[in-house]
């Protein structure tokens, strides 16, 4: 399938999930939808660099407050569009994530995800000394109680935040696909072998870094609008890195399908869970659901599938074969 | 002048205190290469242990911790057992196993969270409140005893890597497998001892950080960097260099509270350890 007969398949099932919430019409539907696209745009993004390349980023909270603390700069300074914070945030969370990507140019495996929690705390100290976002005590945002033609304006960030992850996978699909996903993979698969090979892998890695970093940070710019109050503790949790890394790693990590499934299961659940039990036990089946997967199921839920069908297919072509041996 | 005496005297102490937080991740990070991110969850966990047998049987904290040493030691070795099964048999430690230990990193919080709610818990033992006054310096107790205690282990640590012969043979596991199992030595076996010792050492390190400073689970976050910092700067897995390191840390980390505020004291662990990764991958004392 080409990638734009894609986007398009993406749009049209985006605009019916939109128009199915509006004829529900209840406005928890939006909130909770609103953080599970989210969580879907994050694990795309976290999965076109851990997944695809094999580098994991602990620090996706990191570029998550990034551009959260994008909206609120701006929202001091001089008050703009969403769409345009967006496209702000994830510019500032890219830049963030192309520096990240000049460390991995000399640290792999183990390092880089140790630098990048690194990262994550000196940004959050920047950020607990910065007053001028609010420091240590937070800063208010208020939203704007409507919007123009769509009215409610939690329906307008559900809205953008869908549109974000239809973007999100469609690139996510397009790199899988390309010379930059192959190339992605070799990386993976022998980073030393790649390059012997010609592959331009800090080039490369850079890339990864800086798509996977824009797209967390595009994420994070409509949340202060969201939530209406951010403190560096909240958009710098810890929840955000592990479901982050959770998502993918339940859902399968090689393909694009993967990140989806794992952050529409996992989140839901942890919606579903804050509502009738606590957001920590919540928390705490995510934690269970990573070690149990990282352990039991290695290519996630969508390696479950693949095995389940090949294994049928084997079996049958095997059946096939049986047949005329069967019948001279 | 005093100030800076003073902050100088108390970095030495929260650097000696470090050393027992790092000395654990040395050995299973520097010497098995086991990216343990999880460990500081131990440490805390391990506190939360003193904390309760303080509180409801009056047993001072690290004499606790010294108690609860075998319980650590079986922990260590259970978690090897699983890392090894499930991800080092088959060579595909670096993701997966290191989405592993974020997990239990994670579970451990969230359980501590769970049991204990987020207020900070506190130990009392006798040598919390006082001080003792050297001229200007001040040596608060509660910094003196962990600093001790930390040196202690240290020591004893390093007498039983040096000298004996499973110690040495850790030492070997780090360098070459293959020479080892030629010696009628099991490479798996050590590991888990190492692992376990590893993990031991954070009973202790718990019992320390709660007599330094009241704790609540998600503290440890803040001592991952920190320790892999010290771990990288001192050269992985040399002792004497996570020593340095962590004594480095400790006075740059003091300098900086005391100058320009406690806020951005965290920030100090990060910045050398990026600076370190940056410049000279190996640390001070590499090999």
């Amino acid at each position: 399938m080409r990638s734009w007969v894609f986007f398009l398949i993406c749009v049209a099932l985006a605009a019916g999930v939109f128009g199915c919430a509006r004829l529900i019409g209840n406005d928890y539907a939006f909130f909770a939808g609103y953080v599970v696209l989210q969580f879907i745009v994050l694990a795309q993004a976290w999965n076109i660099l851990g997944g695809y390349t094999g580098y994991v980023n602990f620090g996706s909270a990191a570029f998550f407050a990034l551009g959260a603390y994008t909206s609120v700069f701006f929202h001091k300074f001089h008050p703009l569009p969403i769409p345009l914070l967006m496209l702000l945030g994830g510019t500032v969370s890219g830049l963030a994530g192309l520096g990240m990507g000049y460390l991995a140019l000399r640290l792999r495996g183990a390092f880089f995800a140790i630098a990048t929690l690194a990262l994550a705390v000196v940004l959050q100290t920047l950020m607990v000394n910065w007053s001028y976002v609010g420091g240590a005590r937070g800063a208010y945002v208020i939203r704007p109680e409507s919007v123009w033609l769509i009215g409610n304006y939690v329906h307008y960030l559900f809205l953008l935040m869908l549109a974000l992850a239809v973007l999100a996978i469609t690139t996510a699909r397009t790199i899988e696909r390309s010379r930059l996903g192959y190339g992605f993979a070799t990386i993976r698969d022998d980073e030393l072998a790649a390059e012997a090979c010609g592959v331009p892998t800090l080039r490369l890695k850079l890339i990864a870094t800086t798509l996977s970093g824009a797209f967390m940070g595009m994420a994070g710019a409509p949340f202060p609008y969201y939530i209406g109050y951010v403190q560096p503790a909240a958009a710098f949790g810890l929840d955000y890195a592990v479901n982050a890394i959770a998502m993918p790693m339940i859902g399968g990590t090689t393909t694009w399908i993967g990140p989806l499934v794992g952050a529409i299961l996992v989140a839901s659940l942890q919606q579903w869970a804050t509502v009738t039990i606590s957001s920590e036990l919540g928390l705490l089946v995510v934690g269970l659901l990573l070690v149990g997967f990282v352990i039991v199921a290695p290519s996630g839920i969508v390696g479950l599938v693949q095995k389940h069908f090949s294994a049928g297919a084997s079996a049958a072509s095997l059946g096939r074969k049986a047949k005329p041996a069967d019948t001279p | 002048m005093d100030l800076l005496l003073n902050a100088l005297v108390a970095g030495v102490l929260l650097g000696g205190f470090y050393a027992a937080v790092t000395i654990g991740v040395s050995i299973s990070f520097g010497i098995l290469d086991i990216v343990n991110i999880a460990h500081p969850a131990f440490i805390i966990l391990g506190s939360y242990i003193a904390y309760i047998l303080n509180t409801r049987l009056g047993i001072d904290p690290i004499v606790a911790s010294v108690i609860m040493l075998p319980a650590f030691y079986a922990l260590g070795g259970l978690v090897y057992q699983i890392y090894h099964a499930a991800f080092e048999r088959y060579g595909q430690e670096s993701l997966r196993g290191l989405a592993f230990f974020f997990g239990l990193l994670f579970i451990t919080e969230v359980v501590l969270i769970l049991a204990f709610g987020v207020d900070y818990r506190y130990v009392e033992a006798p040598y919390i409140g006082p001080s003792l006054h050297l001229g200007v310096v001040d040596l608060p107790l509660r910094m003196l005893v962990p600093c001790l205690v930390s040196l202690a282990v240290f020591i004893a640590l390093q007498i039983f890597l040096s000298g004996t012969f499973i110690g040495r043979a850790i030492m070997a596991v780090a360098q070459d497998q293959l020479a080892l199992q030629l010696m009628a030595c099991s490479p798996t076996r050590i590991k888990r001892i190492a692992f376990g010792i590893s993990i031991a050492t954070a009973s202790i390190a718990g019992a320390l950080l709660v007599v330094i400073q009241p704790v609540e689970p998600s503290i440890g976050r803040e001592y991952i960097g920190r320790v892999f910092a010290i771990c990288v700067l001192g050269g992985l897995g040399s002792l004497p260099g996570t020593l340095i390191g962590a004594m480095l840390v400790g006075i740059v980390e003091s300098l900086t509270s005391t100058f320009y505020g406690p806020s951005w004291a965290p920030a100090v662990a990060f910045g050398f350890l990026l600076m370190t990764l940056a410049l000279r991958p190996a640390g001070l004392l590499g090999r």
